[in-house]
């Protein structure tokens, strides 16, 4: 392994992401790159508890949750969605006390675990539906502009005429999760969560608190993933529930994480840039007429990734550059796993 | 004050006829999983696949309804032996979650593909039962079709499991995975079998929705969600505890649906599950170890 050399291309890389907008990027480049900046926000967050064992259906519910609260408060309360967004986002971090709790302390995990999450999900998806008269049912919520008299930007509206801002936003967003992703991988809890994950009661026996070390790592999860929920719904300035919430998007979050590798820290940023690619290269190659073809090879794939390379294309492709170069054992030996 | 129980009683008629049906899909889903120990969530989509079989062979091919329901259930059944062979067999030793996860990316495989085939609009049979008056309450003959067959199916499955050589086979697998091969069962077969079984079951379960409901890509997902709820809130892979919890879950869908609204009906069931999910985490009825 050369660590260094990994270091510099990814900085390298980073510098020509924060420059991109300078040299003049079209409006189409520039969305698919916000896009793919804020999926990779939100699957790095889910993968901070994923990786660890903590498997959950139910993010859908955490971004719903922020996208929803940050618009209705906006626009049935004028509460600006800068405070709004601070809102969703404590509310999302109650939700997640409130379910993960008894969750963890009543060991359910594994399969239970997801499928309690699932439910979740797909209750706050039902709850959006029902009530249509606040929220717009299945037809979805449009924030009432807040840009006026040819404003370019509104902060506390968080509504911004120019991408460049968004880009910027949701970049600092991103290195955001990435830095946290870090951090945690250099914590205690990392290793008393990977104790949990492969045995319980082995963990619990020799002094970890394993209630509490699961709830922060996904209380911290899914506040973050709210945040992604705010930040989407002011930049699309459209959510409706199917998109924000229930199965489907709690489904794509872990197939994007997946198809990424969700071990390593770029992983989860390289699922979403892949499902992101795939979409749009499926998009102008059979156009539309051919509605779901998309999501059909969408699906035949995740199958295909399940199956054969569970480690996700990055976290195979690491494993392979890192096998080739083994032979000199003298680097890296004693350091932490650099996680990406 | 007289009236409105009327219509209450007819919900919680209504709804004792829906946990017919959704015992049958549970059913399916929780002989699948007490044999082989994996979810499959896509398990509503092989019943949406069925549906849209049975419309194919009824509406556009023109054959007589119980041909159609035939070719349904025999497409599905197959279609179930197919996703074991392909899909599951290759990740018999993975991580649990992994195989609930491939049955995930099965989901959206065929959801795309009936979307591709038929397109997003709703379909139906034209086929309409007429509705049987007793007192004042309205019932749709279709649903207590429905509710007779599936129980009768249930009960078919249940000798079959206590009563034949294979059935014997089936629960003994069930019972101890590592051992029963040792005794010259052949794992495999009765995997591709129970697969078959419960692929089988779910394209029963099309001929009786079918009747009732419209056909769309995304009906799995409104049958789906709720079938794995009932199979764990039952105890996964006990088939009495699913039984009773199909209909636990259709009086919360029915009776809530009644009293608020439809999706509150549905909120109700969800949340009823994750308490439930706290106070007995292995479900309401699992065995004690």
């Amino acid at each position: 392994m050369k660590p260094n050399g990994m270091r510099n291309f990814a900085l390298v890389l980073l510098a020509l992401l924060v420059a991109a907008p300078v040299f003049g990027v079209g409006v189409y480049p520039m969305h698919l790159m916000i896009m793919a900046m804020l999926w990779g926000y939100i699957y790095t967050s889910w993968a901070l508890m994923g990786r660890l064992g903590m498997v959950s259906l139910g993010h859908g519910a955490f971004l719903g949750v922020g996208a929803y609260t940050t618009v209705l408060l906006w626009n049935a309360q004028g509460l600006p969605p800068l405070l709004g967004g601070v809102v969703a986002v404590l509310i999302a971090g109650t939700l997640a006390l409130v379910i993960g709790y008894p969750c963890f302390r009543f060991k359910i995990v594994g399969h239970y675990f997801a499928l309690v999450t699932l439910a979740l999900s797909e209750v706050v998806r039902l709850v959006i539906v029902a009530m249509r008269d606040v929220t717009g049912g299945s037809l979805g919520v449009t924030p009432n502009p807040g840009l006026t008299g040819g404003a370019s930007g509104s902060v506390w509206a968080m509504q911004f005429a120019d991408r460049v801002v968004w880009f910027y936003m949701v970049l600092a967003c991103w290195l955001f999760a990435l830095f946290v992703w870090h951090r945690v991988d250099r914590s205690m809890n990392r290793l008393a969560l990977q104790g949990i994950s492969e045995d319980e009661d082995a963990a619990a026996s020799i002094g970890i608190d394993v209630t509490r070390t699961k709830l922060r790592i996904a209380v911290l999860s899914a506040v973050m993933t709210s945040l992604g929920g705010v930040l989407y719904a002011q930049y699309q300035m459209y959510v409706n529930p199917e998109t924000v919430s229930g199965i489907g998007v709690s489904l794509q979050i872990v197939f994007g994480v997946i198809a990424g590798g969700m071990f390593v820290m770029l992983g989860p940023t390289f699922g979403a840039v892949f499902l992101l690619a795939l979409q749009e290269t499926l998009r102008i190659l059979v156009g539309n007429q051919f509605h779901g073809l998309d999501l059909l090879i969408y699906g035949g794939l995740l199958v295909f990734f399940i199956i054969y390379m569970p480690k996700g294309i990055l976290g195979t492709a690491l494993e392979a550059i890192g096998r080739r170069r083994t032979p000199t054992p003298s680097a890296g030996s004693s350091a932490p796993p650099p996680g990406g | 004050m007289e009236f409105f129980d009327v219509f209450l009683l007819e919900a919680v008629i209504n709804g004792l006829l829906l946990g017919g049906l959704l015992a049958l899909l549970a059913l399916g889903l929780n002989l699948i999983f007490g044999v082989i120990d994996v979810v499959w969530i896509s398990y509503a989509e092989l019943m949406m696949v069925g549906m849209y079989a049975i419309f194919w062979m009824y509406t556009i091919q023109g054959a007589p309804l119980w041909v159609a329901f035939a070719f349904g259930i025999a497409l599905v059944a197959v279609l179930g032996a197919v996703m074991h062979w392909f899909v599951i067999r290759p990740v018999l030793s993975a991580e649990p979650i992994n195989q609930l996860l491939v049955t995930g990316g099965v989901l959206f495989f065929l959801q795309a593909a009936a979307t591709v085939t038929f397109g997003v609009e709703f379909r139906n049979l034209g086929v309409r039962l007429p509705s049987v008056n007793v007192g004042d309450i309205n019932l749709s003959m279709a649903r207590l079709i429905a509710f007779a067959v599936a129980l009768s199916a249930i009960a078919a499955t249940y000798l079959f499991l206590n009563r034949t050589y294979m059935g014997t086979a089936i629960r003994a697998i069930s019972q101890d995975r590592a051992i029963m091969p040792l005794m010259g069962v052949n794992a495999g077969r009765i995997y591709l079998l129970t697969s078959a079984m419960g692929g089988g079951l779910a394209g029963l379960a099309a001929c009786l929705l079918v009747l009732q409901y419209d056909i769309h890509p995304a009906i799995g997902l409104s049958f789906g969600p709720i079938t794995f709820l009932i199979c764990v809130m039952g105890g996964l892979g006990n088939l009495v505890g699913g039984f009773i919890a199909a209909f636990v879950f259709a009086q919360f869908i029915s009776v809530g649906g009644f009293v608020l609204k439809i999706e509150w009906g549905y909120v109700l069931a969800f949340t009823f599950f994750i308490v439930t999910m706290f106070i007995r985490p292995e479900g309401l009825f699992a065995k004690r170890r």
